[in-house]
């Protein structure tokens, strides 16, 4: 909502206050002032000129040099605007003016002609194109034939005027009016709100003789009001009028549209004007719209109707959408000389859903949507006939058509001053109370020591006493109120073995370097079950604004590794990310199944210490580490199996088990998936995280700490390519007895002096007894039976 | 012998005195003092001596081989700490060079502001609460006094995937589920997590974001403990000396509604760039909650009263740490991230 502080004045004192210091008091009494535009913009030296002549500049087509009149003198200026013209009334920015944007007007010489300033448009006076009337968008703008030569036209146009934007709440559709505001402003400087005067002539013949009225909807259409007004001229609105509209955001179209606009501006009801011969049939009937009926509404579009979507006909056909856009075949041109003033309250809930259906919001629907006040309805309709009459020179018909059902009972909302002080936190007192009641023109009696108040239409957002307490505490003051803390008594607060579990996880990722990553939920079809765990039904948005944003990912892995290749395009080689978040699974119910996973990716070097000589690429095992580690830190024991996901490395991929159940995936990714992604060795993991932190643990009870030395044997061993150790590790701990404390793989050679398909893999086992110190002929006997049992199973000792 | 015993004796000495490694006074010691030397072999020869002057004679062959054996050890620690001084020279490094890093990683920035909040509020008593962020639109709306309908709802175009299922706009469903799951109880909590709007992303929007709100219920809860709330949390966050103040505003599930703005942590209240000078940077939206938010839960509003905040730590990152544009936070760019390890503490 844009206000005009001078149109504001028709109606309260602004104490002559500062645009920006009553800006300010706006905003900390609760409608935000989102900004203070000086309509002047810090304009000088422009003024009304009147072109004496105007002859075109011999070297130039498309430039006129005109002799004008500025008051003090005359003098040539050069202008290149189609439109000029021998005995305009003109904008002149004189030598020396300053415009919006910086400009400064100089005198210049235009191929070889002296200028002496400019002729300005609106839009060089930091008006917007799009307010600026249709007829000098292109060009300069025109003012009325007695505007005074020489004269200010800040001063005159309305332009030395500052308008404050509001940023309105839902629930304040109350200020989106003039006189909502003005309300607003005098319960905030202690004003006297002054409503329009309205007073016209009406001719002896009634409206109801020339117009009859149907309402078939009365839920969606409780009030209609209709005015007849003959014998006008559809003309340009003088320019007070214009300048306001434009002040307030509205292109001036003519008169009669100029002042519905008005209207709906000042009081915040919608009004609609219908040429009164183009309805032909001098009734008005509301209804719902039949199914597929079509109507071309102002914008030129064709409308396809439906039975729930309210109309106004003339009994036959559809001439406007109700509440939404006026039709075409009924639309007030210069030819109109007989005009219906439509005012109406038309049903919230209706005029959102069709202005939904229609992709149209304009003025009039975003005032119906949020609800009109029912007792500015016919006010409306009478002022809007009253400057009808005074601008396009109309004659109104008395009375007027009404349909009335709609309830313009105030509410009544009880409150005790007790409760107020108690939620607030303070003391207000009740004489205080009453004050700022009376400021905010709500009706108040003080009963048995309660509040009695009766709200205003024009309010509709007070319903409870809660929002009383607001009223008064805002115009209070919120700065008044104490800062205290809850008196309850205190509760421990933490987190759950969960949360506290995921900070854990996270700690761990990151000392172990990798950085945390955010990416987003929604993504493609074609990404959104790449490397999924468990493969289930996507989930689509209804409305995506996207394909790339359009399912819920069931794999934290595709969008991980697009940041990867981001860094790495970005020649950052080395790249390792970690991220928890959601996965999205289908449900039992209507709800997802929301997994919290945990993927990690890792490119280029892992350790890298090059001057030094150590460098060691990622692989497979860096992640596995890092799997293991965080099993060991959460207590988890978890196994790896080898496995197979579509995109990893088939030789390279193991799932992660946990009790029986595979909970996550490390691999490395496929070559051809590598390429595709334009990345190099790339190792993945990705981990049901909720399995893992869901995990109860048991609580920690320490070993003793060993009081004899152990003892340590090496084997090396030939074993075929194929073998996994920990195939022969399961032989060695089996074969080892209860002396065998550990088992480690130290060595692995693959090389050229191993005989075709054969590895060599050395294990250093552990012997301990708790007990005693070992002797070494009590190792070599346990010792004996694992190298029994390597041979036993085929492996070869390496000496 | 007296002479011959003194002659060796300055002979000795000088080649001790000489010796400049190790080696060369090692091969002194066996030269003089070694079991084939001249002292020794003066020793032998006492036999030869009258039997009167062999104790004499004998002492003095002692004397000059304890000052010999002593010149020669005390040369001996001289050289050695000498040579191993040589070697320590020998191995000096240049420390200039860069240490072996220690990998390092680090939390994501919306973690870090997200993690300071929970931790603040945890001190004060709230509980860490979380919900799905695929939610039922009576969770995300109904129950938070947004019925269908309403025109608040326009506020925050949301992305459905059923009629009654949507991705949550907020994490106030949370609280939703809390005030239905406490059936009645006093409640404390804080709700930070991931919602979803429809918004184009750009350097301020972004389809997806993080927030945090905070719920506390109980009786006799106030308006003024909702302003002492946040002042703590203000000047935890953004220093000791941030004042705040309140403004009204409006959320359908709170009633009275007020924005919290938060002196300029830049400017200190003077007007900069940040706060665009007005001295003052809104940090969050409050509110008591809405007596039929209360009712719909199953709370009695006039037994039990409460208030909510809720705020966008991509927001307060943004003010805290300077970052201009809200997509850094999804791009994942390392140069971005790493830059939040250091400690601020
Ligand atoms: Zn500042």
């Amino acid at each position: 909502m844009l206000v005009s502080i001078n149109w504001l004045k028709d109606y309260v004192n602004t104490q002559q206050l500062p645009p920006a210091e009553l800006g300010e008091k706006i905003t900390r009494s609760g409608i935000e002032v989102d900004a203070v535009i000086d309509r002047s913009h810090g304009m000088t030296n422009v003024v009304v000129g009147y072109v004496e002549s105007c002859v075109k500049h011999p070297e130039a087509d498309k430039l006129s040099i005109c002799q004008v009149d500025v008051g003090e003198e005359t003098t040539q200026i050069i202008c290149g605007a189609p439109n000029i013209a021998e005995g305009q009334k003109v904008i002149v920015a004189r030598p020396g003016a300053k415009l919006p944007g910086g400009m400064k007007i100089k005198k210049a010489k235009l191929r070889g002609e002296e200028s002496n300033g400019m002729i300005c448009s609106l839009q060089e006076l930091g008006i917007e194109g799009k307010l600026v009337p249709k007829a000098y968008a292109e060009g300069i703008y025109v003012l009325p034939a007695d505007s005074e030569t020489g004269s200010d036209v800040i001063a005159n146009f309305n332009l030395d005027d500052t308008v404050l934007e509001l940023g309105l709440t839902p629930n304040r559709a109350d200020a989106m009016s003039m006189l909502g505001v003005a309300y607003e402003v005098g319960a905030i400087l202690s004003e006297e709100v002054k409503l329009p005067e309205i007073s016209y002539q009406e001719s002896a013949d009634t409206a109801a003789s020339m117009l009859t009225l149907t309402v078939d909807a009365p839920e969606a259409n409780p009030l209609y009001v209709a005015k007849v007004i003959r014998n006008i001229k559809v003309q340009e609105s003088p320019m007070w009028l214009q300048q306001r509209l434009m002040a307030a955001g509205v292109r001036p179209h003519n008169n009669v549209v100029d002042v519905t606009n008005y209207v709906l501006m000042e009081y915040g009801q919608p009004l609609h004007a219908f040429d009164y011969d183009l309805l032909g049939t001098g009734n008005i009937t509301v209804r719902h719209a039949k199914e597929g009926e079509m109507i071309t509404t102002l914008d030129d579009a064709e409308r396809k109707l439906s039975a729930h979507q309210l109309v106004i006909t003339n009994g036959k056909k559809p001439v406007a959408i109700a509440g939404v856009m006026g039709g075409a075949n009924s639309e007030v041109s210069d030819a109109t000389t007989t005009v219906v003033i439509e005012s109406a309250y038309f049903e919230s809930g209706s005029v959102r859903q069709t202005s939904k259906d229609h992709g149209l919001r304009s003025d009039a629907s975003s005032r119906f949507e949020k609800g009109v006040d029912p007792n500015r309805v016919i006010p409306a309709a009478e002022r809007a006939a009253q400057l009808l009459s005074e601008l396009a020179g109309g004659e109104v018909l008395s009375g007027s058509v009404v349909f009335d059902k709609v309830s313009k009972d105030e509410k009544i909302v009880k409150v005790s001053p007790d409760f107020i002080n108690s939620r607030l936190g303070m003391k207000i007192a009740f004489e205080e109370m009453l004050d700022i009641l009376n400021r905010l023109k709500f009706t108040t009696e003080a009963v048995n020591g309660q509040l009695v108040i009766s709200v205003p239409t024009r309010r509709q957002d007070i319903q409870i006493p809660e929002d009383i307490i607001e009223e008064i505490a805002r115009l209070h003051g919120y700065d008044e109120i104490p800062a205290t803390l809850p008196e309850a008594e205190t509760t421990p607060g933490g987190l759950t073995p969960y949360q506290a579990k995921r900070r854990i996880v996270r700690n761990f990722l990151e000392g172990a370097g990798l950085l945390q990553a955010t990416t987003y939920s929604l993504t493609s079809e074609k990404s959104a079950k790449q490397f999924a765990l468990e493969k289930t039904e996507t989930t689509r948005l209804l409305m995506p604004m996207s394909e790339e944003r359009s399912i819920l990912r069931q794999s934290l892995l595709p969008h991980l590794l697009e940041s990867v290749t981001y860094n790495t395009a970005r020649r950052i080689d080395s790249v390792a990310l970690y991220e928890t978040g959601a996965v999205f699974l289908k449900g039992n119910d209507e709800l997802l199944n929301e997994q919290e996973h945990l993927a990690v990716a890792i490119t280029g070097l892992w350790l890298d210490n090059s001057w030094q000589g150590e460098k060691k690429p990622v692989d497979f095992f860096v992640l596995k580490g890092i799997v293991e580690g965080l099993g060991a830190k959460l207590g988890a024991e978890l196994t790896f199996e080898r496995g197979q996901m579509d995109d990893l490395h088939p030789g390279r991929t193991a799932f992660v088990v946990l009790g029986g159940q595979r909970i996550g995936v490390i691999g490395q990714l496929h070559p051809s998936e590598q390429k595709a992604r334009d990345l190099k060795t790339t190792v993945v993991m990705e981990l049901n995280l909720a399995a893992l932190l869901n995990l109860e643990t048991e609580s920690l009870v320490y070993t003793q700490v060993p009081r004899y030395p152990s003892m340590s044997r090496d084997v090396a061993l030939v074993l075929s390519k194929f073998v996994e150790a920990a195939t022969i590790e399961n032989v060695i701990r089996s074969a080892g007895g209860k002396l065998l404390k550990d088992v480690r793989v130290f060595d692995l050679y693959e090389g050229d002096k191993m005989e075709e398909g054969k590895k060599s893999v050395a294990f250093s086992l552990t012997y301990f007894d708790p007990e005693k110190t070992l002797t070494d002929e009590e190792v070599t006997k346990a010792h004996d039976k694992v190298l029994a049992a390597l041979t036993e199973v085929g492996a070869e000792l390496r000496s | 012998m007296e002479a011959q015993l003194q002659e060796l004796k300055t002979q000795a000495l000088e080649k001790i005195a000489s010796a400049s490694t190790v080696k060369e006074l090692n091969d002194v010691r066996v030269a003089y003092l070694g079991k084939k030397g001249p002292i020794t072999d003066l020793l032998k020869g006492m036999g030869k001596l009258p039997a009167e002057e062999r104790p004499k004679m004998g002492a003095l062959v002692n004397v000059v081989r304890e000052q010999v054996t002593s010149q020669l050890e005390g040369r001996m620690v001289l050289l050695e700490e000498e040579a191993i001084n040589a070697k320590l020279q020998s191995e000096t490094i240049d420390i200039t060079l860069p240490g072996r890093p220690v990998k390092t990683g680090n939390s994501h920035p919306l973690t870090r502001v997200v993690e300071e909040i929970e931790d603040l509020f945890i001190s004060m008593g709230y509980e860490v609460a979380e919900g799905p962020e695929v939610e039922k639109d009576y969770y995300n709306f109904e129950a938070l006094n947004l019925p269908k309908g309403h025109p608040a709802r326009d506020m925050q175009d949301s992305f459905y995937i059923t009629e009654d299922v949507l991705l949550r706009t907020h994490t106030s469903p949370v609280q939703a589920r809390t005030m239905e799951a406490k059936g009645g109880e006093p409640i404390k909590i804080i709700c930070p997590g991931k919602v979803y709007r429809r918004d184009s992303d750009d350097a301020t929007h972004s389809h997806q974001f993080t927030q945090i709100e905070g719920l506390v219920i109980g009786e006799d809860i106030r308006m003024s403990d909702l302003k002492g709330t946040l002042s703590v949390f203000a000047k935890k966050m953004f220093g000791d000396d941030r004042e705040i103040r309140l403004r009204p505003s409006f959320f359908p599930f709170t009633e009275p509604s007020v924005e919290m703005d938060i002196s300029c942590f830049k400017c200190g209240g003077s007007g900069c760039n940040v706060c665009k000078k007005t001295g003052w940077i809104e940090i969050l939206g409050a509110g008591m909650v809405h007596p039929n938010v209360l009712e719909m839960a199953g709370y009695d509003s006039k037994r039990l009263t409460g208030f909510a905040f809720g705020m966008g730590p991509e927001r307060i990152a943004m003010l805290k740490y300077g970052v201009e544009d809200i997509r850094h936070f999804y791009t994942n760019d390392v140069r971005f991230l790493s830059q939040f390890q250091r400690t601020e503490l």
